[in-house]
Formats: C-alpha cells, sequence, structure tokens
C-alpha cells in the first residue's frame, strides 16, 4: 500500500453509506479512481483487461485540443492589440499571449466548475461513478465560443449542454448531440448577436457578410491571406482558427486511434467536392471559421456519429458536404458546421441502422446459401 | 462447399503474455480427488443419479441432463462418490469423487462405427459420458441427442493466449483422432471438417487425418470453432453445426477403439505465476492443487484458471479441472494500486492493445515483449464509447455493439438478426479485454442466449 492508499482508506469511512459526508460519495470515488486505479479486480468474463480505459482516452484527446487552447491564447491578446491598431508595434511574445491567457483563462474555468458540478451532482443522485466524458467537453466549449462572451452565458449554456444533452438521456455514451455542440448551439440560436453580431469581432470567415462578399466575386482580402487562414492569425472563436495547431490535434488523435480517419477523410472529402459548386476556391472553405476544428474534434465523437464503418464514411461525407451547402446557399445562418454535425448527429442512428440491416440481410443469405 | 480452402483471417489480437507452456511432459500425476461440475455445461439442470457412499467406475452414470434424461454424464475414474456439493437454493455445484487408484472402467462394446447403425452409435456415446464433449451451436450447449446437424467441426488449434501446442499435444493420438473422425462421420456422412493453423507443421497429426481441411491464419480468436465455422459452414436458427476439440475427439476415439470411457488429456499449465510450466497427463476433474510439479512464484496472491485466462474459470486454489479445458493458467491477482495509472505515459508492465499507451507495439518485438498481466480490471464500467474498437479483434461479419445492446434491451427479434446464434462467450472474449468502458461482453451475451433458449422452447 502506498501513502495515498493509506489516505484514502483512513478517509473512506467518512464519505460510505452512513457517514457524514455520504452524500459526496460519487465525488470522493471520482477523486479516488482519479488518483489511484480502481483497485477492482475482474470477476466475470475475462480475468485479464487492457490498461486502456475511459481515462485515458479523454485525456488524449484533451491533450490533442492543448495546441488549439494556447494558440487561441496567444490569438485572443494578438487580435486584440491589433483590433487597438497597435499596427506595427505589437507588444512582446509574452504580453500577448497573457492578454490572451486572461481572457481565455475564465472560459475554461467556468466551463469546468459549472459542467462538472453538474456531473458529480447528477452522479450522486444516480449513484453512479462519475464519467469522465465532460473532461473533453468541458475543453471544447471555451475553444468554439468567442472570447468576449459573459461568463454567466457561457454558465447557462453549458448547464443546458450537461443537463439537456446529455444527463437526461443517462449520461456519457448515452447522448444523441455532441454536448459541447449543443452548448454553442444554445448561445447561437439564444444570444445570436453576441456570437455573430456587431457586438463582438469573432467569426470573420463564417459571418455572412465575407462569404457574400466571396459569393459575389469579390477578391479575397488581403488582410487574411490563406495563409493567415491556415497558420491561424485571424479573428474567430477562440480553438478554432489554426488549423496547424487543430492539425496537430488530428496527428495525435489519428495516431492514438481515438477518433476516426474515416470521418476527418470523407468529411474533407464532402466538403472540397461541395465547395466546387461555389466560386470560393476549395483550399479557402477548408481552413474557414469552424471547419477544421468540427471535422477533427466534433465529428469524429464516438459516441454521437455512426458506429459501423461503412456509416463512418456517409456521415462524414455528408457532415462536410452539409457544411458547405451552408456556407454557400443559406448565408442567414453564418455557422454552417455546427448545424451540419448537429444535423448528422441526429441522423447517425438511421445511418447505422441501414448499414446494419444490409448486413442482416448479408448474413441471412450466407447462412441459407451455405445451407 | 469449399473443400481444402485456406481463409487468411485480420482481425484478432495475439495478447503477448508471460508463461507459454515449455514443451516438457511431467510425469502424471494422481488427484486426491475429483469433481464433475455441471457448471462445466451451459443449459444444464443435473439430475443426480448417485448418492454420497455410492462406489463407480470411469463411466458410471453420476447424473443425467433434466431435459434429455438420456444423456448421461460419467464418472472419470473408479473410486466413491464422496461429496455432494450443492451451492444456493441447493443447487449441485459439484459431485467429488475419490479415486480407488485402481482406475477400473466400465467396458462398453464398440467396435467400428461404420458397422453399427447410427442409432447405436448416438446410444453409445450417451451412455458413456462422451455425448456432452459433442457442443452444438447455436447457443454453445451440448448437443442435442436426436437431432442431425449440417456438420461437424474440430478446430485443430488453440489460437487463445498462453494455450496448449495441440501439435505437441496430440503427436501421439493418431489412431483415438481418426477413430473420432469415423464415429463422427458416421453421424453426419460427408460433412465433418477440420480446421487447421498455417502454422501448423505438415507433419503434425492433423495433416494425416481423413477428413475435410480448412486453412486459418491469422492472430486469436482464428483458433475458435465459432470463428471458423463462420466462415466454413455458418450456423443458424436451423442450421445446426456441431463443434468438438481434438481432445473430444480422442476420448471418443478411445471409447471405440477400446471400449472404455477415458478422460485423459495432455493439459497444459502456463501463467507468469508459475516457475516452470509444462505439459502434465491428467483426467477431467482432476484436483489442480495435486500438480505438484509446477512451483509458484512468491507473488502475494494468486489466481488460478481453468482454462486460458479469457474465457476460463476462476476455480480457487483447491479448485478442480473443468470438462472441456486443456489449459490451467496461473495469474497474479492485483496487487497495490497504481498512482495515476491513466495520466502516465508509458506503463510499460501494463499491456494495452490500444495506441494510447506505447505497449501496443509490444507484439512486435515478439518474445522479448511479454506481460504478467493481473486481474485488475484497469477502469470502472461505464457506457458505450468507443465501440469500433470491438471490430478490430472479432474476425466475423457481426457487429459486436448492436448485437450487445440488442441483447441488453431482450429484443429477441434483433438477436436473431444480429447474430446471436453464430457465437457464444469465447468469441467475444477479446471484445471484453480491450473494451475501455469495461463492460462484460461474454456475461451479457451468455445471458442473451440463455434467454433466446427460454424463449425458443
Amino acid at each position: 500500500m502506498n501513502v495515498f492508499e493509506k489516505i484514502i482508506e483512513r478517509i473512506r469511512p467518512a464519505f460510505s453509506k452512513g457517514g457524514p459526508f455520504a452524500f459526496l460519495h460519487s465525488t470522493f470515488d471520482a477523486f479516488e479512481t482519479f488518483l489511484l486505479v480502481p483497485g477492482t479486480v475482474t470477476r466475470k468474463g475475462s480475468h485479464i483487461r487492457d490498461c486502456n480505459d475511459l481515462k485515458r482516452v479523454m485525456i488524449v484527446v484533451v491533450i490533442a485540443l492543448v495546441p488549439c487552447l494556447l494558440f487561441g491564447m496567444y490569438n485572443t491578446g494578438l487580435q486584440h492589440y491589433t483590433a487597438m491598431g497597435a499596427g506595427s508595434q505589437l507588444p512582446g511574445f509574452f504580453s500577448i499571449f497573457w492578454y490572451g491567457f486572461l481572457k481565455v483563462l475564465p472560459l475554461v474555468i467556468v466551463s469546468y466548475i459549472v459542467g462538472l458540478g453538474i456531473e458529480f451532482t447528477v452522479a450522486q443522485i444516480r449513484g453512479h461513478e462519475v464519467n469522465e466524458g465532460y473532461l473533453v467537453t468541458g475543453m471544447l466549449i471555451p475553444l468554439i465560443v468567442p472570447v468576449t462572451i459573459p461568463l454567466w452565458m457561457l454558465a447557462l449554456a453549458v448547464a443546458f449542454s450537461v443537463l439537456i444533452g446529455k444527463e437526461i438521456f443517462g449520461g456519457t455514451g448515452m447522448n444523441i448531440w455532441n454536448p459541447a455542440l449543443l452548448a454553442r448551439a444554445f448561445l447561437f440560436f439564444s444570444y445570436p448577436g453576441y456570437m455573430t453580431g456587431d457586438k463582438v469581432w469573432i467569426d470573420g470567415f463564417t459571418g455572412a457578410t465575407p462569404l457574400a462578399s466571396w459569393s459575389e466575386g469579390a477578391v479575397i482580402t488581403d488582410t487574411h491571406s490563406w495563409t493567415d487562414m491556415f497558420l491561424g492569425f485571424i479573428p474567430g472563436s477562440v480553438g478554432e482558427t489554426s488549423v496547424v495547431c487543430i492539425l496537430l490535434g488530428a496527428a495525435i488523435l489519428l495516431y492514438t486511434g481515438v477518433a476516426s480517419w474515416k470521418i476527418m477523410l470523407s468529411c474533407v472529402a464532402g466538403a472540397a467536392l461541395t465547395g466546387l459548386l461555389g466560386d470560393i476556391p476549395v483550399h479557402y472553405h477548408l481552413v474557414a471559421g469552424g471547419f477544421a476544428f468540427g471535422c477533427v474534434f466534433m465529428a469524429t465523437d464516438p459516441v454521437t456519429s455512426p458506429q459501423t464503418e461503412t456509416g463512418k464514411w456517409i456521415y462524414g461525407f455528408l457532415t462536410g458536404a452539409l457544411t458547405i451547402t451552408i456556407r454557400l446557399y443559406n448565408p442567414g445562418y453564418p455557422e454552417g458546421m455546427m448545424l451540419a454535425i448537429l444535423l448528422m448527429n441526429t441522423f447517425s442512428p438511421l445511418i447505422d441502422h441501414t448499414v446494419v440491416s444490409v448486413n442482416v440481410k448479408r448474413r441471412m443469405k450466407r447462412i441459407k446459401a451455405h445451407g | 462447399m469449399n473443400m481444402c480452402a485456406s481463409y487468411k483471417l485480420r482481425k484478432g489480437l495475439n495478447i503477448p503474455l508471460q508463461g507459454e507452456a515449455v514443451m516438457m511432459t511431467a510425469p502424471p500425476v494422481s488427484s486426491p480427488l475429483y469433481e464433475l461440475k455441471p457448471s462445466d455445461f451451459k443449459n444444464l439442470t443435473p439430475k443426480l443419479l448417485v448418492k454420497e457412499g455410492d462406489t463407480v467406475q470411469a463411466g458410471t452414470p453420476v447424473y443425467s441432463h433434466k431435459d434429455h434424461p438420456q444423456m448421461l454424464f460419467t464418472s472419470p475414474v473408479s473410486g466413491t462418490v464422496h461429496q455432494i456439493v450443492r451451492g444456493e437454493k441447493r443447487k449441485v455445484t459439484g459431485i467429488r469423487i475419490l479415486p480407488d487408484g485402481r482406475n477400473a472402467g466400465v467396458r462398453f462394446t464398440a467396435g467400428a462405427p461404420e458397422d453399427l447403425p447410427s442409432e447405436r452409435v448416438r446410444e453409445l456415446l450417451l451412455q458413456s459420458g462422451c455425448w456432452p464433449l459433442i457442443i452444438r451451436r447455436p447457443y454453445g450447449i451440448p448437443a442435442y441427442p436426436a437431432e442431425t446437424p449440417r456438420a461437424v467441426y474440430i478446430s485443430c488449434f488453440d489460437s487463445a493466449p498462453l494455450a496448449p501446442r495441440y501439435d505437441y499435444t496430440f503427436a501421439e493420438a493418431y489412431d483415438s483422432l481418426q477413430m473420432g473422425l469415423r464415429v463422427m462421420e458416421r453421424l453426419c456422412p460427408g460433412n465433418v471438417h477440420l480446421g487447421l493453423s498455417d502454422t501448423t507443421s505438415p507433419h503434425s497429426v492433423f495433416h494425416r487425418l481423413n477428413a475435410r481441411k480448412h486453412t486459418f491464419s491469422g492472430p486469436h480468436p482464428s483458433g475458435n470453432p465459432g470463428v471458423q465455422i463462420h466462415h466454413v459452414c455458418p450456423a443458424g436458427k436451423e442450421q445446426v453445426v456441431w463443434t468438438l476439440s481434438p481432445m473430444g475427439l480422442s476420448v471418443i476415439g478411445r471409447l471405440f477403439l477400446d471400449g472404455i470411457y477415458d478422460t485423459s488429456r495432455t493439459v497444459a499449465v502456463t501463467g507468469s505465476s508459475l516457475q516452470t510450466t509444462g505439459y502434465v497427463r491428467c483426467h477431467a476433474g482432476t484436483q489442480i492443487g495435486a500438480l505438484v510439479g509446477f512451483p509458484r512464484k512468491r507473488d502475494a496472491a494468486v489466481r488460478t484458471i481453468s482454462g486460458n485466462p479469457l474465457t476460463g474459470d476462476n476455480v480457487g486454489e483447491d479448485g478442480f479441472l473443468g470438462f472441456h479445458h486443456q489449459q490451467i493458467t496461473f495469474i497474479p491477482e492485483s496487487g497495490s494500486r497504481e498512482l495515476l495509472g491513466w495520466a502516465r505515459p508509458l506503463r510499460l508492465k501494463k499491456f494495452s492493445a490500444a495506441r494510447t499507451y506505447i505497449s501496443y507495439l509490444a507484439p512486435l518485438l515478439g518474445e522479448t515483449a511479454r506481460f504478467s498481466l493481473n486481474t485488475n480490471t484497469n477502469g470502472g464500467a461505464r457506457a458505450f464509447v468507443l465501440t469500433r474498437d470491438y471490430q478490430k479483434v472479432l474476425p466475423m461479419d457481426i457487429f459486436v455493439s448492436f448485437l450487445i445492446k440488442a441483447i441488453l434491451a431482450e429484443d429477441i427479434d434483433k438477436m436473431e438478426k444480429l447474430g446471436i446464434y453464430e457465437v457464444i462467450p469465447e468469441d467475444l472474449a477479446l471484445c471484453e479485454f480491450i473494451c475501455p468502458s469495461k463492460i462484460e461482453i461474454q456475461d451479457i451475451l451468455q445471458k442473451g442466449i440463455d434467454l433466446m433458449i427460454k424463449e425458443m422452447q
């Protein structure tokens, strides 16, 4: 027994049934298993188990998000000073980063405190273990909102997404829609002014105006070159601007096998092919707005995307295609990616059902054929 | 139907475990006690035919199948009935036999199966206690005495972790195996299949046997009969396939060759908790504690498994070898709890097939990278999240997560459509091993199968 085990065993009775802190049982349990691998041994079935668990999977995703988070902090500072008219006399790297850090950190803190607070409470009420799912969601939400969002609004959106998006379905693994996108959708439809209007400087490239000007055949402005959009030195939601950082995250997710390359590839393919219909060059579509971020981190959510491999190809392709369709033909909804993914989330079970039905028919045929 | 076809299976996983049996067979041991466990068979309610104190011989009926009274389960050795062990609700969990050391057996008059009516062949198998060696698909239960299968299938290699090498354990068993095949041929003419591994040596006894042969390559579970029949002659509601292990075949062969019921088999004694591993020849129901030739390491606590670490039974230190088992595994019980295990970048002593840990590369290193895995679940139970990984370790056209969810929902119609007739728990054992949500897939599947049997009656 190591020292942590001793401490935990000493305080365990207080949190067990009948103890003074029994109402915090799930919380105790969450911190215990966070600190120490659960001591549970196999009782049924396989006597040995892989050491991979959901905590590990979730932490990998969080790590994959770190480049986007750090760049988002820097870019927040950069956009601030640029907008202030600092021009050629930008302050040093650390000042820029520090400014952004102070702006973004509260979003992360609020997201985690509100979200985890609800998760812990619900787990306690249900008598369940606390699920790790929110570790990822809690990081995603601050990255897909404008940095200027009032914190109370963010808290409300988080509460909405965790309660309505996840807990009423039974928690992580049972939800139909990606909880982080649901938070964004909540904000988008409840407080459109804060998300896309004049009050903020965000979403420069999925906003109606640039898209409209693109479709009118306007030359893409010099202020936001393709390279800038690729590197991420443009205004936008915190974490979604830098395609470089997103690709870094994608590399981590693909190497570890946590996210599906089929969804990412087919999503890009769907967007590229649909992009050919419009006048805007396809490679601009791929780096603009939330497309890259959504494609890598949101569309690949293993819970809300199809579970069949064939289904993933269909889902990814349609997600990409729908995003660009919304951008091209419905300038009223500037963020195509969010709505496309949420819509395809809704259709995931249908896609799976179709693929599974084909499988059932194929298997029936095969069994009969051998008879 | 294909003959001599070869199948390349890519999906699956060979878990790199320490403690494979070295190819040395220890002298036979005499167990102080033998046990017959009705729990070795699924969907069986035993009807006792003996009481404590009765004398029995090898082949004397001890209990019968309640639903099929002609199906007898017989004593592996001669001696006296020492104890009837009962569990909850007085359910019989074991019948213990004290051997008399003479090993006298009931004589069965058999002879060449070709000269006997097939009813007589069935009768002999049922009376002698050999019948339950035949497992029926769907469901993985003892074959029904009256039915005729579409095929009989014998997988001639075991791909499970630390499994015995059949090439080695059956090297001398040509006569009994070939006789066993002739018996099965009598019951299912022209449809007896053998599944060989592509690594089976061309000089192996299995190549000399006379039956339809299929060659399989690929990682575990390629050796599972369920996986092989999925490709060769899939089982369905009306399409019954019987499966046997080579051990079962040779027990049946000896019945017809020598007229005795002889359950002896060469068992692999394996696991990372042993100082020396190896093989030993013993009967079904042997007390595992009697295998003194295999000293343990000084691990704090050891789990004794009759069978392999994926599907075997935790029988405890004083436990007995299962009826079907040809492997005993000793692995350490979970020790002290790891600090921040999930966050450790390397965790080199633990194995994961997922690329979130570097140890997924271990199988590439071969013999040099072997793990001593303990019985920790390595995480808490969660809902389904990463379901696609199951398909990576199942070389079958079956959607695991959909099937398991259909079972949880007790949706009979969907269970049928999604393939419950084709799988038994051992086929999905690897899915359970790799599951990051630690879902007890084998247990759920068994419950689903039990429900199917109940509904179909």
